[in-house]
């Protein structure tokens, strides 16, 4: 083999040793963070364990927030409007969180069964649906008239 | 009737592109100079067209004129001229007119700065462009014409701007992040005309390195200001989310980072010809995907436009056609670039590699993490999120890597830099930055901390070897003074851009490991302790403004004893859309920065509020800064100037005519 050939063929190695590296490390993060998301309905159902990492979409029931006098706490209800999952956060909430409002929230669920948020996330453009709200509202049949989608829900 | 006017100029432009897209290229394959001199003067009618129907939006929102329907939504009469005027970019319509914009805008720039480039390849070069500004026009006639108006009946007003984009931030950011990511069009234009023309020489490689030196820059401050905007608007002290837009511009930025290094090898030594032109097609793919996520709503994110799914498939199609295509030409082409392997594992050009492969590896990972979930979605029907761990997980190591390397690379040779030399250099620079991040972290924190520690280090082997390096250089000359003077604006550049990156892990890392943040309740007169600072709420007060009503807080902020500063953060209700935002009130400084938002009132003037003391943030910002000004720097070096005459002489001898008459397809 001549040597500019063998010095290609090690860059080469070279490379390719870094991308698989690369990839493998890549594989093993996407497995260790990816949230699932649920829907009211399918936690009402039992589908998630207590304590599991997800993600629930759905809108803040009318007249359910209750917050605390002396504290940050606050208490909701999530609802796609055939089931509900009470809601804990302990923080300051989005300036759009609303009553009535679409919402994703992030955390897990604890063994009495409500579920603890880390994050409350609530989106910037009223008229603006997030795909997680529209899908469990989708899937529970209640979807209101005219909400904006995107394409291929 | 203005807007009508609008409309129709964007129709003219259409047309215009339509034949600067054809003519000249054609022109250059069949060498006919009348198509060829056309290139100029269709650029300047594109451009002159687009520009008329942005300033009939424009006048559009100035003049309250709702019976256009972009406007409806997006102004009111309320709103503050600077914002009605900005809110020409305020939604999906408007600001994809201003990307048209500042592509046509680029392209008149080339036409302008391109006289010492042969004719034919300037005619490529605009006509690949025309091609693009073609697609993006029609796009827009065809789904989201902003000019289309509300008949019969308009609105008395408008639905208002949304409120988190009535700020600085607004005004500022979108037309930098647009302006840069739109620049990489035009350095890949120059390698489809390359590519085109069959002429892969190093004469290429310096005509585009100025052009993607100021499009990294600009796109460097294009996504620091976005930073920035989320820092202070968003209200969560956070700077970077991985949010799936803002990853777009990140990923463009990387790839536009290996491209900025990799034009630097072809440029010097004639090697890696097809890697660059890889990379140069890759960078301008990461910038139409940005457009292609925003604007398709096919993500969640605090960026997502309401969209409809006909323009989604448009978007598709662009980014098919024009990537494909481009990719297709690539194969076709790349077996004619001959590159050489003349350098060992220990040259300037092994450690590029280095560079290249960490930066596209990374531009990588945070591509698979964005379009994960989509993906996921369409095999399984789940819907998924990767959260920022995945980001950071991957991407951390990554850059601690490459910043390993930031150190090494300016003092290697090309070719070959012997081992013995290398190691003689940096042992000194190894110690140094050892002894900084062992001790400083233990005397400013009396503890040892093992982030700080390798921060420093990091930081400090990076800004020690440019250190070594200029007084290598500067050693061997008469005085220092005549040393200093002799060095290039372009090794100037890279000098500011790589202190700029230390610069930056400083802010980032610190920032992320010793921000201190706590929500609390305070009643008037209460105060509350954080990271030594004593903030006191000592009332609220409604406010109105000009177009919202509110109320704001008065916190006062001592240390050590004296009063440092008042802060006033505001929670805001704006009238028109009856939209909430909380503005934060920010006490900023060199070394650290008080942040405060303000929650909900409790009743009795009691509120919840978030505070946060944030050491080194703004050295994240100064860090981008530094990095814009020594890409612009190395962009402004005389020996373009110098060097492109020199080719253009060349070329006129007619050595590289023949080159590119031969490559001919028969």
């Amino acid at each position: 083999m001549k040597a500019h050939r063998r010095k290609r063929l090690g860059v080469i190695l070279f490379v390719a040793a870094g991308l698989s590296v690369a990839i493998g490390l890549t594989l093993y993060a996407l497995s260790q963070n990816i949230d699932l998301f649920y829907t009211p309905t399918q936690v009402a159902q039992g589908e998630v364990n207590a304590g599991q990492r997800i993600r629930i979409g759905g809108m803040v029931r009318e007249g359910s927030v209750q917050s605390a006098a002396d504290s940050l706490a606050v208490r909701f209800v999530a609802t796609d409007y055939a089931n509900d999952v009470p809601i804990y956060h302990e923080g300051i909430l989005p300036d759009l969180f609303r009553e009535g409002q679409g919402i994703v929230v992030e955390g897990s669920l604890d063994n009495a069964g409500v579920f603890r948020a880390s994050r409350v996330l609530a989106k910037h453009d009223e008229n603006y649906m997030s795909p997680e709200v529209k899908a469990a509202l989708d899937a529970a049949g209640t979807a209101p008239e005219g909400a904006v989608t995107r394409p291929g829900t | 009737m203005i807007p009508e006017l609008g409309s129709f100029s964007l129709i003219l432009a259409l047309c215009l592109s339509a034949l600067l897209g054809g003519l000249p290229i054609a022109g250059a394959h069949f060498n006919n100079q009348v198509w060829i001199s056309m290139a100029r003067p269709l650029t300047a009618g594109v451009f002159v067209f687009l520009g008329l129907a942005i300033s009939a939006l424009a006048y559009a929102f100035i003049t309250d004129d709702f019976s256009v329907s972009f406007v409806a939504q997006h102004s009111n009469t309320l709103l503050p001229m600077r914002y009605k005027f900005t809110a020409v970019w305020g939604g999906h319509e408007g600001s994809f007119l201003l990307w048209t914009f500042m592509l046509a805008g680029w392209m008149l720039s080339v036409g302008i700065f391109s006289k010492s480039m042969p004719e034919e390849f300037v005619a490529r070069v605009l006509g690949v462009l025309g091609i693009l500004i073609f697609g993006y026009i029609l796009f827009m006639l065809a789904t989201s014409n902003p000019f289309d108006r509300i008949v019969p009946l308009p609105p008395a007003d408008g639905a208002d701007l949304n409120s988190a984009l009535q700020d600085i931030g607004f005004i500022l950011h979108p037309p930098t992040l647009y302006m840069g990511y739109v620049g990489f069009s035009v350095v890949f234009a120059f390698a489809i005309a390359a590519l085109l023309s069959g002429r892969m020489d190093a004469a290429w490689a310096r005509w585009s390195r100025p052009w993607a030196n100021v499009a990294w820059a600009i796109l460097t401050v294009g996504i620091a200001l976005g930073s920035w905007w989320a820092y202070y608007e968003l209200g969560w002290g956070g700077w970077w989310a991985w949010d799936p837009v803002e990853n777009p511009p990140m990923i463009t930025w990387l790839l536009g980072t290996a491209l900025i290094h990799s034009l630097a090898v072809t440029e010097k030594r004639g090697m890696f010809k097809s890697w660059t032109v890889l990379l140069a097609i890759l960078a301008f793919s990461g910038s139409l995907l940005g457009t292609f996520i925003t604007r398709s709503g096919l993500l969640t994110s605090v960026h997502a436009f309401a969209s409809d799914p006909s323009r989604g498939f448009f978007i598709l199609g662009i980014l098919g056609i024009s990537i494909g295509g481009s990719l297709l030409l690539f194969a076709l082409r790349a077996p004619l670039m001959k590159g050489s392997f003349g350098f060992e594992y220990n040259s300037r050009e092994f450690f590029l590699l280095v560079n290249n492969v960490i930066l596209v590896v990374s531009a990588a990972s945070i591509f698979l993490g964005t379009l994960f979930p989509m993906v996921y979605q369409a095999v399984t029907d789940d819907l998924i999120s990767i959260g920022p761990p995945y980001f950071n997980t991957i991407f951390v190591p990554l850059m601690m890597l490459l910043f390993l390397f930031v150190g090494v690379g300016p003092l290697s040779r090309w070719k070959r830099t012997s081992w013995a030399y290398l190691a003689a250099q940096l042992s000194k620079v190894l110690f140094a930055s050892l002894v900084i991040g062992l001790i400083l972290p233990l005397i400013v924190l009396t503890k040892f901390s093992l982030a700080a520690t390798v921060t420093l280090i990091l930081a400090s082997w990076i800004v020690f070897a440019i250190g070594k390096d200029i007084s290598n250089k500067v050693s061997n000359k008469r005085s220092t003074f005549a040393g200093i003077k002799s060095l290039s604006f372009s090794y100037y550049g890279m000098v500011l851009a790589h202190i700029g990156i230390a610069v930056m892990l400083v802010g980032a890392a610190l920032t992320s490991f010793f921000s201190e943040e706590r929500s609390v309740l305070l009643a008037p007169g209460e105060s509350v302790e954080l990271g030594g600072y004593l903030f006191t709420l000592e009332g609220s007060k409604r406010i109105e403004g000009p177009n919202y009503i509110g109320d704001e807080a008065e916190l006062t902020v001592v240390n050590a004893g004296e009063l440092l500063t008042v802060l006033y953060p505001q929670r805001r209700l704006y009238v028109a859309s009856g939209t909430p935002s909380t503005e934060m009130a920010i006490d900023a400084g060199f070394f650290r920065d008080l942040f405060v938002t303000l929650g909900e009132g409790k009743g009795a003037g009691a509120w919840s509020m978030t505070l946060y003391v944030k050491p080194f943030v703004r050295w994240i910002w100064l860090g981008a800064i530094l990095m814009a000004i020594g890409g612009t720097l190395a962009a402004g070096d005389k020996r373009y100037r110098r060097l492109r005459v020199r080719a253009a002489r060349e070329s006129g001898r007619g050595s590289e005519t023949q080159t590119s008459t031969e490559l001919q397809p028969a």
